[in-house]
């Protein structure tokens, strides 16, 4: 009797961590989604424009490699007190990912574009294509494999510092990481860091794959 | 009137001087090849037809028009240009590489695909599935086909070509230059060629313009250039002479 009561109440709670989990796991996601969709919509057009600009390109890449250097817990920490973007939750915490995936994006994106051979692009002048045949037909599609990678990089490690999230109350899989190990309780911890350490695994093969498609 | 003409033209990069007042005339149809030491300022010349650089001092009329006049995409469009290297697109397939500037000037698909169809034959790459391959897949004399075939795509009145047989094997050199005579008969254009190689001056031909440190120091017929007293053409004419006493 003490048998079935037991398994009962292992039963509800592997239930109740499916439950939470399901919906950390999409606060994680969101977290993850938005700093990357973000952090591209900053970095790779900037990496573009300063494919062309040795100097502005030392000035990006320092600033970037910086925001690199800041611990995350203390990032987010910093950004708390800032009116409009801080305070506590999801938002804050963005920002901060956001920052993170910055560089290699941004890095990624210039080397891809730089990397061109000198021979093909002079050719693509020579040939009559202006300024923006040449970025669209040419230089983005050949430049394509190493954004990606940058890609790669750049979700693989966002996915890892959003489980910080939850120290300012972002949500996300680092919920149940933090209360396990506030509790000692390694199965929370385990709910956390196991579907996070998947989703990393999961991005790195998918955009993995991308790259080698492009890399025809 | 000329279809290029160079005016006095000087080129210098900082202190160097590269052309020292430059001037000669590019009739319709002739292939004028500039013949001429590595540094002489042949490949400058060339560039600066198609405005892939401006001069210094002087000016370079194409079709009546200064280089700096023309709208450069315009200009570009006008003028096939075939490199060494080849300089094709690795991500484009042979068909797409020849079909550049026809789709960029908004050629209707069918005739694209006719013209390409029809180059390929020209350039003896006729049959296989060429089309569809990728340059990587093509060997280097292959690869200079399909460089002239892209180079004559849009019916360019201008051809510019800079040593573009210097990195294939003797006998695919050969090869390609019987194809270059062929295809002046066929479609009569206006080529400007760059070289070093003296024979293959002499074999292309209808003109030769000799640089010599950034100076004309010859032009006029090959049969001309093979009496010219001027010293540069005497070592030119050395190893010319050299290479026909080795046959």
């Amino acid at each position: 009797m003490r048998r079935v009561v037991l398994n009962n109440a292992l039963n509800d709670v592997l239930q109740d961590l499916l439950e939470e989990g399901v919906q950390l796991l999409g606060e994680h996601l969101v977290l993850v989604l938005s700093a990357i969709l973000i952090a591209s919509a900053i970095a790779i057009p900037a990496g573009l424009f300063l494919a062309s600009s040795p100097r502005a390109r030392r000035w990006a890449l320092g600033f970037a490699s910086v925001g690199q250097t800041i611990p995350s817990l203390a990032l987010f920490g910093f950004l708390i007190p800032i009116p409009f973007v801080g305070g506590i939750g999801p938002h804050t915490a963005i920002l901060a990912l956001v920052i993170y995936a910055l560089l290699p994006i941004l890095r990624n994106t210039v080397t891809g574009i730089l990397g061109v051979d000198p021979v093909v692009r002079d050719s693509a002048v020579a040939m009559g294509m202006t300024r923006a045949q040449i970025l669209r037909m040419v230089e983005l599609p050949l430049a394509a494999p190493t954004i990606i990678a940058g890609l790669r990089i750049a979700t693989v490690t966002t996915i890892g510092t959003a489980t910080i999230a939850a120290a300012i109350g972002a949500g996300g899989l680092g919920v149940f990481i933090f209360r396990g190990i506030a509790s000692v309780d390694k199965l929370q911890i385990l709910a956390g860091a196991i579907p996070a350490a998947l989703l990393a695994l999961a991005a790195d093969g998918a955009l993995g794959w991308l790259e080698k498609r492009f890399s025809r | 009137m000329s279809a290029v003409e160079f005016h006095d033209v000087h080129f210098r990069i900082g202190d160097r001087i590269i052309l020292n007042g430059l001037t000669l005339s590019i009739e319709p149809g002739e292939t004028l090849v500039l013949l001429g030491r590595s540094g002489s300022g042949k490949t400058t010349a060339l560039r600066l037809i198609n405005g892939m650089i401006l001069p210094s001092s002087g000016e370079i009329r194409v079709d009546g028009k200064t280089t700096v006049e023309w709208d450069r995409v315009r200009l570009r469009r006008g003028i096939g240009y075939v490199i060494q290297e080849g300089g094709l697109f690795p991500h484009f397939t042979v068909e797409r590489n020849i079909g550049l500037v026809p789709r960029l000037e908004n050629w209707p698909e069918g005739k694209v695909v006719a013209r390409v169809t029809t180059l390929l034959n020209s350039v003896s790459l006729s049959g296989g599935d060429f089309a569809r391959r990728l340059p990587r897949e093509l060997s280097g004399g292959q690869r200079q086909r399909v460089g002239v075939a892209r180079a004559l795509a849009a019916d360019p009145k201008i051809l510019l070509f800079d040593e573009p047989f210097g990195a294939l094997d003797p006998v695919t050199r050969l090869d390609l230059q019987r194809e270059f005579l062929r295809l002046r008969a066929e479609f009569g254009k206006t080529s400007v060629f760059v070289t070093h190689d003296v024979q293959e001056a002499m074999k292309l031909a209808t003109r030769i313009a000799l640089l010599h440190e950034g100076n004309l120091a010859f032009i006029g017929a090959p049969a001309a250039f093979e009496v010219s007293p001027h010293p540069e053409a005497r070592a030119f004419l050395d190893v010319l002479h050299e290479a026909r006493r080795a046959q």
